[in-house]
């Protein structure tokens, strides 16, 4: 505290000769201070929770190790040709991809679509907007414990309460949702979209009011219809923000963990299994720590190339907007 | 905000940040069982995170706290996945204070890994706690020594719907698979689901191929494998086989419920447990917990203390005739006390007194099936009795076969098996797994 106090008085009582190389100095020290303070805490949680986590991760991805003990059985890449040779982390993977897919593919353009319409002028907007942001905000344990009972069947029969609403509007013999194993996904897929639905037309609205209105206007005077506005000014602009929601959904996506976990548990017969969802099953709850290690480590790089690769090709005009930006003349 | 009220915002937040995190290193460092002038504290973790059970080691641990002056138990109630998998494991691992001094371990392979990275006491000078337990300590012996002390075993059977077995005209329980497939005929026909399964959870199904394999393998086979960890023996195919030309000789979904790789095990009313408590199946292999599960999970039951329902009985698994396992095995296993290695002495004296008949006969009374000779007096419930009988009157009690082999053998057996019950799997594919994950270990 009073090495801080002295700063002030220290400076004002500078002497002639130099005064501003000094003050310059003094300055700069203290900025330094500053930065160390607010950056530090920081990067002490980020080296010890995140960066030290990867490291151990990835060197115990080299041992047989089931969490007792010393690390003492070294079996160089053995957990990583086990892994890569392994049928379900290969179908984990493929649905990492299948959710990324049909996520940028039918979430996107519904999520746009439904924020466009309810960008206009509409009675009870308010209460839309929360409506459709209701499942965004529930949890995912209360929100995947609500679809599992919705779609298991109930004994004697094969149909659950939401087969029993489809009979009712004639749907007479819906899918088995969960049991399915080539059903399952896109099962999943539906949960999902319901869930982050929300949020991916919330962010659409948020970008829609960046706008300009005068834009809109000349475009009429121009004879343009609704149509034609919104594919040539609305969806161009609202680039950034369809950049920035994509890359959310592909990283969670490629981490989705917790639906599944709850929903289905990876099944039936591993078929909605994840990468996440493998890594828990196969290495955590089995205590083979090296193995659950290895998984992790993939999953890093998979998600570290992806997110690089974004960020270089998709990302690269927003970005260099803001990190530019203070340097412009 | 000009340039030093901001400087010394940020000196006030961090000396206040360090001042917090001072005190809290204080607090922290104060408890722990830590031996200062002669007082110990001893940690204690248990899975019994339900009443009446958490109450009565509450209970217990103050009982022995007013015998032992100068003594603190801190017992705490940890769901039970979270206890096995994360917590002690992680607290082994950091040793030292972070371990708790009594704590639950789990049979076989499970606790082998703990002894054999040197974390568990040896207990075997406990003669006279060890000797009351009897045959049912066999699970938790490493290499002749004994790491664990069970408190709870019994073995598994089905529990049923004795209104609906009524109702189905199923007078006398089956004691053969004949008989059993007739009891099932007759109650898919008065139109309820026979057997429910967990098969999103994978092991309720995988129990059915356990008892198959119990029951086709011999006694010794059994225990070569269990000892080598080497599933040639043909018998283990053919328990599959045998479960499922069992299966298909059912029509349709029977005689499990539709879909069952979509239901979970318990907890939720969904699950298999669920599906008994609200009468929508008639059956269910499980092991003696599954009372109070099912208990727990019957529409509108009482948050505290639910009552059984009344229709629930339980009967052992028949027998299959001709086939080459010893008649009267059952499949069963308990939960135990271990100690950690450098424990204070006063942790025996505490799991001393926790094994003492009295003790033990008390636990009975929450509904529990004890391990204690004499305890089982204590036992009020006569479907508990039953079971007790049944674990005396087994002629072999088979560990569950995944605890048995491990959770990496377990896991890689279990998802084969629903592979082979409710997808394309073949018998072979069982052992074949087995090895195969036997090999990386």
């Amino acid at each position: 505290m009073s090495a801080i106090d002295t700063t002030g008085p220290a400076v004002s009582a500078g002497p002639a000769p130099a005064p501003d190389t000094k003050r310059r100095n003094r300055a700069r020290a203290g900025q330094r201070r500053e930065i160390a303070l607010f950056v530090g805490p920081a990067v002490i949680v980020y080296v010890v929770f995140v960066l030290l986590p990867v490291l151990l991760a990835a060197y115990y991805s080299f041992f047989n190790w089931n969490g007792l003990g010393p690390l003492d059985r070294f079996i160089g890449l053995d957990n990583y040709v086990r892994l890569l040779t392994d049928p379900v982390f290969h179908t984990s993977v493929f649905n990492n991809f299948f959710i990324i897919v049909l996520s940028l593919l039918i979430q996107g353009p519904i999520a746009i679509l439904v924020a466009l319409l309810m960008n206009r002028r509409l009675r009870f907007r308010g209460l839309l907007r929360a409506l459709i942001f209701v499942p965004y905000v529930l949890s995912e344990v209360t929100a995947g414990l609500a679809w599992q009972i919705l779609l298991q069947s109930v004994p004697p029969t094969r149909w659950g309460p939401f087969d029993t609403m489809l009979q009712a509007i004639g749907i007479q013999d819906p899918p088995a949702w969960l049991a399915d194993p080539n059903v399952v996904m896109w099962t999943m897929f539906g949960i999902l979209t319901w869930k982050y639905l929300g949020l991916a037309i919330i962010l659409m609205l948020a970008g829609l009011a960046g706008v300009p209105e005068e834009l809109y206007e000349a475009a009429s005077l121009d004879g343009a219809g609704w149509w034609k506005t919104q594919w040539y000014i609305t969806v161009p602009l609202l680039g950034p923000t369809i950049r920035i929601w994509a890359f959310l959904s592909i990283i969670g996506s490629l981490q989705l963990f917790d639906m599944v976990w709850i929903v289905t548990g990876g099944g039936p017969l591993n078929a909605s299994s994840t990468m996440a969802v493998y890594m828990v099953k196969y290495g955590l709850n089995v205590s083979q720590i090296g193995f659950g290690s290895a998984v992790a480590v993939v999953l890093f790089f998979i998600s570290l190339f992806i997110a690089l690769g974004y960020q270089r090709f998709a990302l690269r005009r927003d970005l260099e907007g803001s990190l530019t930006g203070g340097e412009r003349k | 905000m000009n340039r030093r009220s901001t400087t010394r915002l940020v000196a006030l937040t961090t000396a206040a940040g360090l001042a917090v995190a001072a005190l809290s290193g204080c607090a922290t460092g104060s408890s722990g069982p830590e031996e200062t002038g002669g007082d110990v504290t001893l940690t204690w973790w248990h899975n019994g995170t339900g009443e009446p059970l958490k109450s009565f080691w509450q209970e217990v641990a103050a009982e022995f706290e007013a015998d032992h002056a100068g003594v603190t138990v801190e017992v705490e109630a940890f769901q039970n996945e979270d206890l096995q998998r994360t917590l002690i494991p992680n607290a082994l691992q950091s040793g030292g204070d972070a371990a708790p001094d009594l704590f639950m371990v789990w049979a076989e392979g499970e606790i082998k890994s703990q002894v054999e990275a040197g974390y568990l006491k040896d207990l075997s000078g406990l003669t006279d706690v060890v000797e009351s337990v009897g045959g049912a300590g066999t699970g938790w012996n490493v290499d002749g020594k004994q790491y664990g002390i069970p408190f709870r075993f019994g073995i598994e059977g089905i529990w049923y719907n004795s209104d609906q077995f009524d109702k189905a005209g199923v007078t006398e329980t089956p004691t053969t698979f004949d008989e059993f497939g007739e009891a099932i005929g007759k109650l898919a026909d008065s139109g309820v689901s026979p057997i429910g399964v967990g098969a999103g959870d994978g092991w309720p199904a995988a129990h059915w191929w356990y008892q198959f394999a119990i029951k086709t393998c011999s006694g010794d086979s059994l225990k070569k494998a269990a000892e080598t960890l080497d599933f040639s023996d043909a018998c283990f195919v053919e328990a599959g086989t045998n479960l499922k030309t069992w299966m298909d000789g059912f029509d349709g979904d029977l005689p499990f419920q539709s879909n069952p790789t979509s239901t979970p095990a318990q907890s939720v009313p969904n699950s298999s447990a669920g599906l008994l408590a609200a009468q929508t199946t008639s059956m269910e292999l499980m092991g003696t917990w599954h009372r109070g599960e099912v208990a727990k999970l019957v529409p509108g039951a009482p948050a505290e203390d639910p009552p059984a329902p009344e229709w629930l009985s339980w009967m052992p698994v028949p027998d299959i005739e001709g086939a080459a396992g010893e008649p009267g095995a059952a499949l069963g296993s308990g939960d135990a006390w271990g100690v950690y290695v450098d424990a204070p002495d006063e942790t025996l004296e505490l799991l001393e007194y926790v094994m003492s008949e009295d003790v033990q006969t008390r636990f009975a009374a929450t509904g529990e099936i004890p391990t204690v000779a004499g305890a089982e007096a204590g036992i009020t419930d006569p479907v508990l009795k039953q079971i007790a009988e049944g674990t005396v009157n087994a002629s072999l009690v088979v560990t569950w076969l995944d605890t048995q082999y491990g959770p990496v053998i377990g896991q890689a057996m279990n998802d084969a098996i629903v592979n082979l019950m409710f997808g394309n799997g073949t018998p072979e594919q069982i052992p074949e797994a087995m090895n195969a994950a036997a090999a990386t270990l």
